[in-house]
């Protein structure tokens, strides 16, 4: 834990203090490698994941299963059909169906285990996923050159800024993507369980993560740029005819470090449960291995010894032995002589 | 590979997604500062260049707070002048059309402020 929070704080402090005087480096270079290494990265993982076989035919069950026509089937937790497969990825990805699922043990008056449902993991893991979303989406007006941007952009920013609270107003999703991660890292440090499997590359993403969106917050509200000196810089980069980044205040080059990190980090971490969540064979695969054959794909190709070979070798000792015979040795002999002529 | 007729397009999306700023910006040539009609009389405004570039919104936010709800209405800038709080009278009477000026720079950012839900927008001499 005061591993990662230590690097970030060191990641902190470089771009305070060195990037600044350093603009060509952390201000061009290093995030045009950051979205090279991130894209290359993360197809990596993907092929790798699409290279490995599925041998077996291993979807959870979280119901009953196609049986007997009188017997209710679970068609999203024990998905028979493809469609119910579909339906099943769809609300796993959008709505995190599985850590609805989530439940809590706890040891009550002396040795008595109890089960809860816990829905806390659920709610805080899709604020913080949905707030993410919309401030990357955001961010487009931003990155985009054009001269009209397009509604949606607009409309976002609408609705996320609709309380009117403060100049510039204040985004909901920003104080919901912060109590989001500041919960889902509270978790792993005040829940004993939580946090002795906790590791290092647990508790990185979440302090970058806050990092970011902290930046993001000060550099918004606390500590303001030049907004259009900062988006002339980010769409002359994005149109590959970067400019100099000099003259940028400490906190955008801040900002700016935690992404390219995150982005050079995101292939190699658990962050790729992004792209992971749709090759889980838990997940993927429909629960009809009692009806359809799972051809495991890494077989060798089979040999096979069948009967008939089985006579041919062994003809005339069954025969001494006096075993019935489907081809007699004559029939066998005659049979040799056509095929010779 | 298995299931390349599922893989494949999915990466092609991720990609596509991912890079979309980049082709979205393709053509367009090089991205200039929106550049916005400066007064032609006065030189300097309430508060430095800088200040008002980055704080200009904070600034208005505070005037209309000490104006509105403490019927406050001078100012002393940190350079010492004193000026009267008005949007109407102060600001506009300088900037005096909204398309040329306060438009450039907020469409160009995204940027859509409700100064004229209450306020009546300068539209210049014409």
């Amino acid at each position: 834990m005061l591993f990662s929070l230590l690097a970030v704080i060191v990641l902190g402090g470089i771009a305070w203090l060195v990037a600044p005087n350093m603009p060509g480096f952390f201000g061009i270079i290093l995030p045009y490698a950051a979205v090279l290494v991130f894209l290359a990265g993360f197809v990596w993982r993907i092929m790798n994941w699409a290279k490995s076989p599925v041998p077996f035919r291993i979807p959870t069950t979280g119901g009953q299963q196609r049986s007997l026509d009188f017997i209710k089937p679970a068609r999203l937790d024990s998905p028979f059909t493809k469609a119910g497969t579909i339906g099943r990825m769809i609300l796993e990805v959008l709505l995190f169906r599985s850590l609805f699922r989530n439940t809590k043990a706890e040891l009550k008056d002396g040795p008595r285990m109890v089960y809860w449902s816990s829905k806390w993991l659920w709610i805080f893991a899709l604020i913080f996923h949905y707030s993410f979303l919309i401030i990357f989406i955001r961010h487009f007006r931003l990155f985009l050159g054009v001269d009209v941007l397009p509604f949606c952009l607009e409309a976002i920013d609408k609705v996320d800024s609709m309380l009117q609270v403060g100049i510039p107003r204040f985004y909901m999703s920003d104080a919901l993507i912060l109590a989001g991660l500041l919960f889902l890292l509270c978790r792993r440090l005040f829940d004993y369980k939580i946090r002795y499997i906790s590791l290092p590359g647990d508790y990185f993403p979440l302090f970058l993560l806050l990092g970011i969106a902290g930046s993001g917050v000060l550099m918004r509200y606390f500590m303001k740029g030049d907004i259009a000196t900062v988006k002339t810089f980010i769409v002359n980069l994005v149109s590959f005819g970067p400019i100099s980044a000099s003259g940028l205040p400490p906190i955008f080059f801040l900002h700016l470090l935690f992404i390219s990190t995150l982005l050079i980090y995101f292939p190699f971490s658990k962050l790729m449960h992004m792209g992971g969540v749709f090759l889980s064979p838990t997940r993927n695969l429909p629960n009809n291995s009692r009806a359809v054959h799972h051809e495991n794909p890494w077989n060798p190709p089979k040999k096979f010894h069948t009967y008939a070979a089985y006579e041919d070798d062994f003809r005339d000792l069954m025969d001494e032995a006096g075993l019935p015979l489907e081809i007699t040795p004559e029939e066998a002999a005659a049979r040799a002589g056509a095929a010779k002529e | 590979m298995y299931n390349a007729k599922y893989i494949w397009p999915g990466i092609i999306l991720f990609v596509v997604v991912f890079t979309s700023p980049f082709w979205m910006n393709m053509g367009l040539g090089k991205y200039e500062r929106p550049a916005v009609a400066l007064p032609l009389t006065e030189k300097y405004c309430v508060e430095s260049r800088e200040f008002m570039a980055a704080e200009h919104m904070q600034l208005l936010d505070y005037w209309r707070d000490v104006a509105l709800r403490e019927e406050k209405r001078e100012y002393v800038a940190t350079d010492g002048t004193s000026w009267t709080i008005s949007l109407q009278n102060t600001c506009m009477s300088c900037h005096a059309n909204k398309v040329e000026f306060c438009d450039k720079c907020h469409n160009a950012n995204g940027v859509d402020p409700y100064c004229w839900d209450c306020h009546v927008e300068p539209r210049g001499n014409n």
